[in-house]
């Protein structure tokens, strides 16, 4: 180990700084390319193989893997644990952060023990509620919010100080992200949220899943009419729906997603047999339609249990070969 | 999307709504209290008395008009007069993406979302309305229970200083 600790010398760590160490998500956007993210569904699993499979799966078709911090209220791996793990075998993580579980000193805590991980993207989630999950009698924790955890963690990159003033020794190079879902009420403030949320760090947002393309168009509308596609790189959430009962299931117990009915009707009408291959034709048409609104700069697809399926998807929307490989064994230093 | 009593229930929050629903009278209220409050600063003072006073006060007002959970650091005039407190996610800068295509919150089935309420009615308050797209600090959990307008009035600093200088006007 002692070698080891001579190779990640302090120097090197400090050297860790913005300028000259862009994640590859930022990089791939700065380069004005579209990018793809895609979600890991972290495993019930004290197994790091379980995570290595999965990320296997999406590496070479993104350029980068979210991983999800107990969504739906739902306790899997932490996005700490799995973000560690990724980096470490060179893959390109945005580890997500959810205000439900965790006050002001224990993120603000994971947060620098990410950014010692290799973690460079972050996701700055408010968190769907305790209700939604397997646990509902938890305590929701809810001491930040989404917008006052993005300005938490720019305090911590640019100022390199926590909440209270305390100074860092290193500041954590973040490339700062938030979500925005444009398919919930109210719609007509939602681009005047991502403004706020940009005001207080937000650099790239991913939104909640896109069926109702009207509505996403409304959106991207009323944030260029604000300048908002200029300041920040907006991903358009997506994903397959496997089934039309899957469909049904999502839309009333996940919160925020919306699944207009022409969507499950499309997918009735392909019958039981051909319901999955409609849903990702679904999938790659959204995608491709998407890609044809101003001001939307990539895809983040979420395939709940489906991870095989981002690869077809991916793929058949011609967003591949990806410029830069996001896979094991590349240092994470290296351009397309 | 203004609510109507009717969707809330109960007689009294009917009449709760219809005041909140004219934000801009309830601006002129908060003036009126700054004002009115501000020749008896010299008495104002955490932790006696008079601050046992203004609790109850608060309590029994801005509880009858808010629904208010005594927080000690009132936002009302800069959440469209709606309490973040009432969002079970006690959200000071929301609404979430959890607000279901009704209006209705997430957490609790049938409750319209606040933070929609929120928005909606600032768009109605020509003196604060703007400053609902100003980002408030998290909550400083040491107020809870004390009197938001003797914190308010004494400038009692709120903690987070890095992050939120202090600029509560």
């Amino acid at each position: 180990m002692a070698s080891q600790s001579s190779v990640m010398n302090p120097t090197e760590a400090r050297g860790n700084t913005r300028r000259s160490g862009r994640s590859r998500l930022e990089r791939v956007l700065r380069s004005g390319r579209f990018a793809v993210t895609a979600e890991l569904n972290p495993p019930d699993s004290a197994d790091p193989q379980a995570v290595y499979d999965r990320a296997l799966v999406l590496a070479s078709v993104c350029d980068a893997i979210n991983a999800t911090d107990a969504s739906g209220a739902n306790v899997h791996m932490s996005s700490v644990g799995v973000c560690a793990l990724l980096t470490r075998a060179g893959y390109e993580p945005v580890m997500q952060v959810s205000c439900r579980d965790r006050n002001r000193i224990a993120i603000q805590g994971d947060l620098l023990g990410a950014a010692a991980m290799g973690v460079r993207n972050v996701l700055c989630l408010t968190g769907d509620g305790v209700q939604a999950g397997d646990q509902a009698e938890a305590k929701p924790v809810f001491d930040l919010d989404s917008i006052t955890l993005l300005r938490t963690a720019r305090l911590l990159r640019d100022d390199a100080r926590f909440l209270s003033g305390r100074p860092l020794e290193v500041a954590p190079a973040f490339f700062l992200g938030a979500a925005e879902n444009p398919f919930a009420p109210p719609f007509e403030e939602r681009a005047r949220r991502l403004a706020k949320k940009i005001e207080a760090g937000a650099e790239f947002f991913q939104t909640q899943f896109c069926f109702d393309l009207p509505r996403m168009e409304a959106f991207m509308r009323r944030a260029r009419d604000l300048g908002l596609h200029e300041k920040a790189a907006i991903l358009v959430g997506v994903g397959p729906l496997r089934s039309a009962h899957a469909a049904e299931w999502m839309r009333s117990h996940i919160p925020g997603v919306a699944i207009p009915e022409t969507v499950i009707d499309r997918l009735r009408r392909a019958g039981a047999e051909g319901e999955r291959e409609e849903g990702k034709r679904i999938c790659i048409e959204v995608i491709q339609q998407v890609r044809q609104i101003e001001g939307v700069r990539g895809v983040h697809v979420m395939a709940y249990r489906q991870e095989e399926l981002v690869a077809e998807i991916i793929e058949a929307a011609g967003l591949l070969p990806r410029r830069v490989a996001n896979g094991a064994g590349i240092p994470s230093g290296v351009e397309a | 999307m203004p609510t109507t009593g009717a969707e809330l229930g109960g007689p009294s929050e009917i009449r709760l709504t219809i005041l909140q629903d004219h934000p801009r009278w309830l601006e002129l209220a908060y003036a009126a209290t700054l004002v009115g409050l501000r020749p008896f600063h010299r008495w104002l003072r955490r932790g006696g008395a008079v601050e046992r006073i203004f609790i109850a006060g608060e309590r029994a007002s801005k509880g009858l008009l808010f629904d208010c959970r005594m927080c000690g650091q009132c936002v009302l005039h800069q959440t469209g007069m709606t309490c973040p407190m009432t969002c079970p996610k006690e959200l000071r800068n929301g609404p979430c993406g959890g607000v279901r295509l009704d209006g209705t919150c997430e957490v609790i089935a049938g409750m319209p979302c606040p933070w929609v309420l929120a928005w909606e009615r600032s768009g109605r308050m020509p003196t604060h309305g703007s400053e609902i797209e100003r980002i408030l600090p998290p909550v400083d959990r040491r107020l809870i229970g004390t009197s938001a307008w003797i914190n308010d009035l004494t400038e009692v600093e709120v903690g987070a200083k890095a992050g939120w200088p202090r600029s509560l006007p």
